[in-house]
């Protein structure tokens, strides 16, 4: 799950670590009063779920009252684009306002779950305020790693190791080791799986600061943060994915016109891989569980359809332990409720696939039945082509 | 022979008395499973289907009948500590099918297990383990498989239904399919099974079925390279998929440009693997890597 930037500092400041001085505001007249708490300068930042803000025009630096006026009015409303937005942008409702600091250097800071040694693994650079991926490809060795023991946690040598290869000393090399410390119990204490601070900041009192903070986290953990879970923004999300996690499944929207509906996360991605070697556009992906039962195989078919695009459906159902006639009936089931005049194309295989498609071919329906992965691809790309001419 | 199941498994089935453990293990025992004792903490004494004792715990379990592999059906907050709980009762294989197990949970498993280097944990977020003919671990249909010399290793349970059913139909049964787990982090990756499957005499051939999201699949193409003679044909599912959304699968996620399935399946190609693009080839293409 992601959050946003303001609530992010709300937790690092929760653990002791530090961030500048700042309240989000809904409103101009909210930006203008938080300015005043805060005392100027103030930095202006568009709180959408996306990086690269800045260069959006999202974030702006308000040395003066009307500065502060200004950029809230033209920020808020706004429709950022940014390179993780796609062209559609987002539009900004809130912005945070923050004490701008006395900046001596920009460095990163990062945490992820490196999946290849199973631990907790810091990323550090000295080379802030860049993307991490970047510096990664151009500058791998300004990028230092420190893997995390689960046994014993973050120590204090690690941190130390840390602080040195950012080039920290004095009060900021103190500062900068109590800083990561904190940073790693804000990581496990919240079970996160990404924290990227970017940048991290030195200021000139030889303080260290997140100055921007992303934080994602676990959604397998939920369960054990409530707090969390309550800073869910449904406004980030796409609405269907919303609507279907619901109703306990997993879509996610493409920009294709082929609808899916799949058993399986696996062979749900492979649906849409063989559509699109077969020269169709997946319209999204959907997994309905192992089970299929009617009522999954309705609620998957609303919400594949409320996507105005697409033009035909793909299912496909590998019977386990569920049987294939058991699923044909409440597909035949969902179309009836459903009426759509939609081209459908079931592939059902496994447990007693032949009576299945036997049910289907004889619902009186606008059902193909097919019973390859290949024939069915192959079939509905060909519906279209048919609606298309 | 086979690798990690075969007739001769003793089992223990940890949260015995659930709808989820309930309903496998009378699908395990029809399958021909040999289904020793469930453990279900505080219903220690019961009987499970008036035949099966029913534990309070893994030790108690395991030193009453021998058992010597467990699978585990407990819900997500419980299911880290059923599996420290069977290795600590000295089993050596934990098949974990829970879905959505806390990371942090599973750092700390990966963490103790290194204590007990005879354990091989199987998932969590997985199918479990079939040698056909001879017994399952897990929820997949046993009647789909066949005996025979192909070995599977793959991330997602119906995709790996999906390729068991071509090989069956291309005349090709299966020595043991190993459903590895769609979690970031699970207990036998790609390259452990890959070396389990080359070390089996009864596999002739493997069958690698990964996702995007990691870079398990390019470490055991890197391990085919050097060490394994047999053929192996693969296929990577999310070749369509968009980045940093994730698809279903907890680990199935392309994060920072990485974890691409076209660079899976480039390290692949480039291992000698027979890669294949459609999830439609699987079976064809092994049959005629075999030259069948």
């Amino acid at each position: 799950m992601k959050i946003h930037e303001y609530q992010a500092k709300e937790i690092l400041r929760s653990f002791g670590v530090p961030v500048p001085e700042s309240k989000i505001a809904f409103s101009v007249q909210e930006a203008e009063k938080a300015a005043a708490e805060i005392g100027l300068p103030v930095v202006v930042k568009a709180q959408i779920h996306a990086g690269g803000r800045g260069k959006g025009g999202g974030v702006k630096f308000a040395p003066t009252a009307q500065d502060v006026t200004r950029y809230a009015n033209d920020i808020l409303g706004m429709t950022l684009i940014t390179h993780q937005t796609g062209p559609e942008g987002n539009l900004v409702k809130k912005v945070l306002i923050e004490a701008a600091s006395n900046i001596d250097r920009e460095l990163y800071a990062g945490i992820v779950m490196d999946r290849a040694t199973s631990k907790v693994t810091f990323m550090v650079s000295t080379e802030g305020g860049m993307e991490i991926e970047k510096v990664a490809e151009e500058t791998p060795e300004k990028i230092v790693k420190v893997a995390v023991d689960t046994a014993v946690g973050l120590q204090a040598f690690q941190a130390r190791q840390m602080a040195f290869s950012l080039g920290l000393t004095g009060d900021a090399f103190k500062n900068g080791v109590k800083f990561l410390m904190a940073l790693y119990n804000a990581y496990v204490g919240t079970d996160a799986s990404i924290f990227e601070i970017n940048p991290l900041v030195v200021t000139k009192e030889g303080y260290v600061i997140a100055l921007d903070a992303k934080a994602n986290f676990d959604d397998n953990a939920l369960y054990r943060h409530k707090d969390i879970t309550a800073l869910r923004d449904l406004d980030e999300e796409e609405p269907l994915e919303i609507e279907a996690g619901r109703s306990g499944l997993n879509y996610i929207k493409l920009d294709g016109n082929i609808g899916c509906m799949v058993n399986g996360a696996g062979l749900a991605m492979g649906t849409m891989d063989i559509i699109k070697l077969t020269g169709g556009e997946p319209a999204n992906f959907l997994d309905v569980g192992g089970g299929a039962s009617a009522e999954t195989v309705e609620k998957g078919f609303r919400i594949i359809l409320s996507d105005g695009s697409v033009k035909a459906v793909l299912i496909n159902i590998f019977g386990g332990i569920v049987r294939c006639d058991r699923v044909a009936k409440g597909v035949i089931e969902a179309i009836k409720n459903i009426d759509t005049k939609v081209p459908i194309v079931v592939r059902l295989q496994g447990t007693n696939a032949e009576e299945g498609k036997k049910l289907l071919e004889e619902s009186g329906m606008n059902i193909i039945a097919a019973t390859e992965l290949k024939d069915a691809a192959e079939k509905v790309v060909a519906t279209l082509k048919t609606i298309e001419a | 022979m086979s690798v990690l199941v075969n007739k001769n498994t003793k089992l223990v089935v940890q949260g015995i008395t659930g709808s989820e453990g309930a309903f496998h293990t009378q699908q395990m025992i029809e399958y021909g499973t040999n289904v020793v004792a469930g453990v279900t903490p505080g219903k220690g004494g019961q009987l499970f289907m008036d035949k099966i004792p029913i534990h309070n715990t893994m030790r108690g379990a395991v030193a009453k009948t021998g058992a010597n592999a467990s699978v585990i059906f407990v819900p997500p907050p419980f299911a880290a500590d059923a599996i420290m709980e069977a290795a600590e009762a000295g089993v050596s294989l934990v098949v974990c099918i829970t879905e959505g197990i806390p990371t942090m949970d599973m750092l700390k498993v990966h963490e103790y297990l290194k204590k007990y280097p005879k354990t091989t944990l199987i998932g969590p977020n997985c199918p479990g383990v079939i040698t056909p003919g001879e017994a399952k671990i897990g929820i997949m249909p046993g009647f789909i498989h066949k005996p025979g010399t192909i070995g599977i290793i793959s991330r997602s349970g119906t995709l790996t239904y999906e390729a068991v059913h071509q090989l069956c139909e291309a005349g090709l049964g299966q020595s043991t399919a190993i459903g590895i787990g769609g979690d970031p982090i699970i207990g036998t990756k790609h390259i452990d099974a890959v070396k389990l499957l080359n070390e089996d005499p009864k596999t002739e051939a493997i069958v690698l079925i990964g996702e995007i999201g990691g870079s398990d699949e390019e470490d055991a193409a890197a391990y085919i390279a050097k060490h394994v003679d047999k053929p192996v044909v693969a296929f990577i599912a999310g070749q369509t998929a968009p980045p940093g959304k994730r698809m279903g699968h907890a680990g199935a996620i392309i994060a920072g440009g990485k974890g691409t399935a076209d660079e899976k399946m480039k390290a692949l190609a480039a291992a000698g693997i027979h890669v294949v693009k459609s999830p439609a080839d699987i079976g064809k293409k092994m049959k005629e890597v075999l030259g069948k």
